[in-house]
């Protein structure tokens, strides 16, 4: 989402007689001063829930937070970068686990975001042109997007049930595949579970990008295309997915970011303590400040995982924004 | 080999045909499973799973009303949810607005900055916002902490960086004639927002509307910290089905059916808008 706005402003700033709107109101400083005032209750806002709280979240990665300073965090007496020290000190039990928790946060992440992806998309194009109960099936697309997200966790919640379960249900009783019934809230399969539930609720969101993205795309070209002779397939491939690029660039970013930074689905999936496969690094992150009421390591964890995104975001507009520049030039 | 757009080749058919059954299948299941349990004995979901209901029974849809106060957490998230849509909206589209038609100082800055809060995770902030919300309590008698005031507020503030981004776009396809228009026949800027762009730009403030709605309808992080016994929105009060012996997932299902109904129903009612104002706004 970050990523069109920069583009978007510096074309808006480049041809300044367009945008310069009502020119004809009188009061030259009532003019200057509109936008501003427009703005206010916007940046307010951002400032306190947003801002604020981020620079305070910094402060707190410096200084000893335990329980005894809750009252008045003000108070508690800094302790430089140990807290930072201790989160990365990987051979200690403290930063292993949250090495752990980033593995397993990252290709959680990068196994989501490519199913999500490739699911949405083929289900956009896919549907692209009209067919008989075209519009029921895109409704019914959009039903996990649109369940609140506890309501659709709760949900797999049960289906994943160990006893009672539709899953063990179907693959033990029904189709014979697992010898006993398997756990699948506990344990390895738990990563299963949390990938399955991340792609139901999340894929539609790319369908729908995706959907709307492909309305952009010029009738001309397709029929320019079979003019060429070339096939279905290879109109996709030649036009329809190069289209996409631009869609896919902001897609996937936000994606990524989102799935990354997930609590609701885990928190609602495992509860309070996540089991070890599936240790997802935002409710490490949780657990580590309000199960052991840590807050100081715990804000430098989360001032490290802002970083870590902020690099990753920054690469990933860097190489994908050249990649775009050179396939045009 | 067909040359026209319009006869796809049998091998088009025939894959779409395989992958849109089982992604029905795999969407349509939990849907079921959410239906059918909720019309089920409680004998029928705490044995082993079964597709067919022993005998179906809306008792569970009378009983999720007094096991717990359901009644009290929807009207919270309703008012919670509601409020935080109605001003994050009324928000976004003043600032919206103010970036799609002005040139000003600062206008890159605050776009970059807003947007760039998307990407901070939610566990950064919940301690410091909850501090800042116990301490502005203290300071002035203005209780956000527990109350549904401070979570209106956090909520608006998730939805509002995408609902500006997205109503720029939409801003920026209505016509700049129209608004020059109004402003010769003597409408102020505001009188041109509301009677020229807002209206032109209905199907964009729609989506946003929806998209801010189910951002604070479906909210569970900061809903389990910030709300107490009275406040309690549906995020958390679900979880209450779940005693320690028993866990009533009958009830559990036609809770969650009751609950996602209107997010759905209004969604689905309205995806249209917000399939073209993704189009017209977002991924222009």
């Amino acid at each position: 989402m970050t990523t069109t706005v920069p583009a978007k402003a510096e074309v808006r700033q480049s041809s300044p007689g367009t945008a310069d709107g009502p020119r004809r109101r009188p009061g030259r400083i009532r003019r200057i001063g509109l936008p501003y005032l427009l703005l206010l209750p916007a940046l307010l806002l951002e400032l306190l829930v947003h801002l604020v709280p981020m620079v305070i979240g910094v402060l707190m990665s410096f200084k000893e937070l335990t329980q005894f300073y809750i009252r008045d965090w003000t108070t508690a007496p800094w302790n430089g970068i140990d807290n930072y020290r201790m989160s990365v000190d990987f051979n200690a039990p403290v930063g292993e686990a949250l090495l752990h928790s980033f593995l397993v946060t990252l290709a959680f992440t990068l196994l989501s975001v490519g199913l999500c992806w490739l699911i949405g998309t083929a289900a956009a194009i896919y549907m692209q042109d009209n067919f008989r109960g075209r519009g029921l099936l895109r409704a019914l697309f959009l039903v996990p997007y649109a369940l609140p997200v506890y309501t659709a966790v709760i949900t797999w919640v049960f289906m994943f049930q160990h006893d009672n379960g539709l899953v063990n249900h179907v693959l033990h009783d029904q189709l014979g595949i697992t010898d006993k019934p398997s756990f699948w809230l506990i344990g390895d399969n738990s990563f299963i579970a949390l990938l399955t539930v991340s792609v139901w609720k999340g894929w539609p969101f790319a369908f729908l990008i995706v959907m709307a993205g492909l309305q952009n795309i010029p009738k001309e070209l397709y029929e320019a295309a079979a003019l060429d002779g070339a096939g279905m397939w290879q109109q996709i491939r030649r036009i329809t997915l190069p289209s996409l690029s631009p869609v896919n660039q902001v897609l996937v970013l936000v994606l990524f970011l989102w799935t990354f930074n997930d609590f609701n689905t885990p928190y609602v999936l495992f509860g309070k303590t996540a089991p070890q496969a599936a240790d997802l690094i935002s409710v490490h992150i949780y657990q580590a400040s309000f199960v052991t009421w840590n807050f100081g390591t715990g804000s430098a964890m989360s001032v490290l995982l802002l970083l870590f995104l902020l690099v990753v975001t920054g690469v990933y507009l860097v190489v994908t924004s050249r990649g775009r520049r050179t396939k045009h030039a | 080999m067909h040359n026209s757009p319009m006869a796809p080749p049998r091998s088009f058919l025939w894959s779409r045909r395989i992958f849109l059954t089982v992604l029905t299948g795999f969407v349509l299941v939990p849907v079921y499973v959410m239906v059918s349990s909720s019309l089920k004995p409680l004998a029928d979901v705490s044995g082993q799973f079964r597709w067919l209901p022993s005998g179906l029974t809306i008792r569970p849809y009378i009983d999720i009303w007094s096991t717990v106060p359901l009644a009290r957490y929807f009207v919270n998230s309703l008012i919670v949810a509601g409020a935080a849509t109605v001003c994050s909206v009324v928000i976004a589209v003043f600032a919206a607005y103010a970036v799609s038609r002005y040139n000003f100082r600062g206008k890159r800055v605050f776009t970059v900055t807003v947007l760039s809060t998307q990407m901070f995770p939610g566990i950064l902030f919940l301690l410091p916002l909850f501090l800042i919300y116990v301490n502005i309590g203290n300071a002035t008698g203005i209780a956000l902490f527990g109350s549904r005031g401070g979570l209106i507020l956090t909520y608006l503030t998730f939805s509002l960086p995408f609902s500006i981004w997205m109503l720029i776009g939409y801003f920026d396809s209505v016509p700049r004639d129209l608004d020059e228009a109004a402003l010769v026949d003597g409408c102020g800027p505001l009188g041109a927002l509301f009677r020229v762009v807002v209206p032109a730009a209905i199907p964009g403030i729609v989506a946003v509307a929806v998209y801010a709605f189910m951002t604070a309808w479906g909210e569970v992080l900061f809903a389990s910290v910030m709300t107490n016994d009275t406040t309690r929105t549906l995020a958390v009060g679900l979880q209450g089905y779940s005693t320690l012996n028993d866990v009533y997932w009958n009830q559990i299902m036609a809770a969650s059916l009751v609950v996602s109904v209107p997010v759905v129903a209004g969604f689905l009612l309205l995806q249209r808008y917000l399939v073209a104002g993704l189009t017209a706004g977002a991924v222009k």
